[in-house]
């Protein structure tokens, strides 16, 4: 297990490079710096002297990937390409255009951001595997019907209207909660409740139908007759049998998304105003700051290498057919 | 229609992709009837009844939005659309500021001066909703009613009509199962909602005004095209690139497989949003430093829809393309897969006759699941700032204007609302019809 692992960490080594590469390209090959610079200060009447201010603010007045002006090691680390691009594999993510340094915004961000979505995601677990189950307790009756033509509904609402709606009943007419803000420390959860609870709600859906098909896929297999076949009610082959055995695919789907729950969600930080990394990641797309960009694009896709690093130590850990 | 003025047609990029599409969707429609096997599981879709009400539904949304992609040009130079024309009382119906849905009065007050000369704050009357009244307050519901007997009468004529023509067609062809009586139901319902709306719509604004006294309604039957241009256009560009690098890397294994393999780790360890907010980001650094390539306003909003379709194509190619390799690894062992190889057959022929059409059932289902969710994929990507452009008709664009005026007293919830009902209602039907494709085609179901 010890070399399959070392193996698997070895091959994000090149998916990291790619990725960097990617972003170095969509940055930097894509618009030059002085492009970026006369889109971000607008386009009429800017002065060759602002686009160098602007770029030399930010670090960008540069060559790309090889600076003939320096001797030695410098003319390959004083460039654009090593300052901006390998830096962010020791998560130097540099300043944003506001002056503050990056890395700091992130620590200080992700800690709000997990205080949603990790409630948000285990409470969204357990809820969308019990109902599913109890669908399927009820397969191929009224119930079921119903329970499915709720969860398409459920499934085609759009997620802003999930949070507009529930801002609007919960927090503006009934006042049962804050419609945004945040505090820091525990005083908190008077903030949290209600975007846990949209999050909750908007993941029941499409969540709920993945479970029940899993479920289902499970139920046709012989070692469910096998249980019936022994005399068990339905409800302990379902609980016994076929929810341990589709745990395997549901812890191992979860774990891969671990990881990513630091970014925070987009909108639903953004509308309920908690100071995370999403609403950190949107300031930035709506500042144009492609710093801040860069950064939680890489971060985004290191998190995800996780992940999938994590699921493969769970597959290993759970299924004991899995030893490789 | 045309008045004084001579029409001339002038197509939008956006516009030539989607007939585009349309003859690809005809042309594989006609290769499908001769096609036995194939002709199966589509009747099988034919005979369920929430496949054919969901297809109705899909078929009236089409119908919009293909009006809205045959764009015209005056001498005078304005671009319009044919759906343009046929609302253009809607459209040229601008109030002042917002109005609540069939109102007679502006929803904000304004100071006025009154029969004594004192002046007070009130609410002034519509330029052109429900300006035929005299006295609003006493007519309005009578004259509502009344509009409303006669589309709902209109609507009846029209939908017994369509059903004589219908039911003789089935006895001559013969029903095989076809729900004839949902569908006739269905219809029933659209033809009265259409008829009501249209006779409400002729003098008032059925679902209100915005903020800047556009008709609702307009604005959300406008948005219809923006939607499926971001449905279908991505699944155009994301095709090509799925199809054949997914069956090119199930088939030639090797160095082949491990180069698309990498490539699409890569791209799809980039949580989605990310790369596409990055992507549009230096689209529009681009755009914003190239002026020249656009002659009009309406040709840059164009290009920004298209360009965000492309971006989200090649952002999300990478499900479709990991399904595919998978299930040619599998078939690449098929015996029949041997016994062409076996008889001397080149391996493009191979993958273009034998590989190609037995994993189109995998497309078939990723692309009706990838269509609901890039719609409502669309909303979220304006919110954020990422979407199609400000000036561009769109659900995304309607909710983002509207929802801060919730704030309000008294609240606006009308753009909203209609923005979020027209997404609903297109969302929910290709849902079903996603699972009734599914339902026919996968081979997993057909126990």
């Amino acid at each position: 297990m010890g070399a399959y692992l070392i193996r698997r960490l070895l091959y994000a080594i090149p998916i990291l490079i790619g990725v960097n590469l990617l972003t170095f390209a969509l940055f930097f090959l894509v618009n030059s710096p002085d492009d970026m610079a006369r889109a971000h200060l607008g386009n009429k009447r800017v002065t060759a002297e602002a686009v160098e201010a602007w770029k030399r603010e930010r670090g960008y007045n540069r060559p790309l990937l090889y600076n003939a002006g320096r001797d030695g090691i410098e003319r390959v680390t004083d460039t654009l390409f090593f300052t901006k691009s390998i830096r962010l594999f020791v998560f130097d993510f540099g300043q944003a255009d506001s002056g503050r340094a990056i890395a700091d915004d992130i620590r200080q961000r992700a800690p709000p951001s997990l205080a949603l979505a990790v409630p948000t995601f285990v409470i969204g677990l357990l809820l969308n595997v019990t109902l599913a189950l109890g669908i399927v307790l009820f397969r191929a009756s009224v119930l079921d019907w119903l329970g499915q033509i709720g969860l398409v509904a459920l499934m085609s609402v759009s997620s802003l209207f999930y949070i507009i709606a529930g801002q609007y009943l919960f927090g503006k007419l009934m006042r049962l909660a804050p419609i945004s803000g945040y505090v820091d420390g525990w005083e908190a959860w008077r903030f949290l409740v209600l975007p846990i609870a949209v999050g909750v709600i908007a993941g029941i859906g499409a969540g709920v139908r993945w479970y029940r098909s899993l479920f289902l896929e499970e139920i046709g297999k012989d070692y469910v007759r096998t249980a019936r076949a022994k005399g068990l009610g339905e409800a302990q082959v379902l609980v016994g049998h076929v929810l341990r055995n589709a745990l395997i695919p549901i812890l191992t789907g979860a774990v891969v998304l671990l990881p990513l729950l630091f970014l925070g969600s987009l909108i639903m930080e953004s509308f309920f105003g908690i100071p995370g990394l999403g609403s950190y990641t949107i300031e930035g797309i709506q500042a144009q700051d492609f710093a801040i960009v860069r950064a939680m694009v890489f971060l985004g896709a290191v998190l995800y290498i996780l992940g999938l690093l994590l699921t493969d130590i769970a597959y290993t850990l759970v299924d004991p057919r899995v030893r490789l | 229609m045309s008045g004084a003025s001579a029409w001339q047609l002038a197509p939008l990029w956006t516009d030539y992709l989607l007939w585009l599409l349309v003859l690809a969707v005809a042309l594989t429609i006609a290769y499908v009837r001769r096609q036995p096997h194939l002709r199966a599981p589509w009747r099988q879709v034919g005979r369920s009844g929430t496949g054919m009400v969901a297809a109705l539904v899909l078929m009236a949304y089409v119908g919009i939005g293909l009006l809205d992609s045959v764009h015209l040009t005056s001498d005078r130079g304005a671009v319009v659309s044919v759906l343009d024309l046929c609302l253009s009382d809607l459209r040229d119906r601008t109030e002042t500021t917002y109005s609540a849905p069939l109102a007679t009065h502006s929803a904000s007050l304004e100071s006025m001066t009154d029969k004594d000369g004192n002046t007070v704050r009130a609410a002034p009357r519509l330029r052109y909703g429900g300006a035929h009244l005299g006295a609003p307050a006493q007519q309005r519901n009578a004259d509502l009613r009344d509009r409303a007997l006669l589309g709902i009468a209109k609507a009846v004529a029209l939908w017994l009509a369509i059903a004589v023509v219908m039911l003789i067609w089935r006895r001559r062809l013969g029903s095989d199962g076809f729900p004839m009586r949902r569908v006739l139901g269905t219809l029933l319902v659209m033809a009265l909602m259409i008829g009501v709306l249209r006779e409400w719509a002729d003098g008032y604004h059925v679902f209100g005004t915005d903020k800047v006294g556009q008709d609702v309604l307009y604005l959300s039957l406008k948005s219809v095209r923006t939607g499926l241009m971001i449905g279908l256009l991505t699944t155009l560009v994301m095709l090509p690139l799925a199809m054949v690098l997914g069956i090119a890397a199930g088939y030639f294994r090797g160095w082949v497989d491990d180069l698309i393999q990498y490539l699409y780790t890569t791209l799809s360890s980039i949580p989605s949003v990310l790369l596409i907010a990055a992507a549009v980001l230096m689209m529009q650094v681009t755009m914003s430093n190239h002026p020249e390539w656009f002659d009009s306003l309406e040709s840059r909003a164009d290009l920004r829809l298209l360009f965000l379709c492309v971006i989200l194509g090649v952002t999300s190619w990478t499900g479709l393309c990991r399904l595919l390799r998978a299930e040619t690894l599998k078939l690449r062992e098929a015996d029949y897969v041997e016994a062409a190889r076996a008889a001397g057959v080149g391996p493009l022929r191979i993958l273009s006759r034998h590989i190609a059409p037995n994993v189109m059932h995998i497309v078939l289902i990723q692309v009706t699941l990838d269509f609901s969710a890039l719609v409502l994929a669309e909303a979220v990507l304006s919110y954020v700032g990422v979407g199609v452009d400000p000036s561009t008709p769109s659900w995304g664009n309607m909710i983002n204007a509207a929802r801060l005026e919730l704030a309000r007293e008294p609240v606006v919830w009308w753009s909203l609302s209609a923005a979020f009902a027209f997404m609903f209602t297109l969302v929910l039907a290709a849902n079903l019809f996603a699972d009734q494709v599914r339902e026919a085609f996968d081979p997993r179901r057909r126990a």
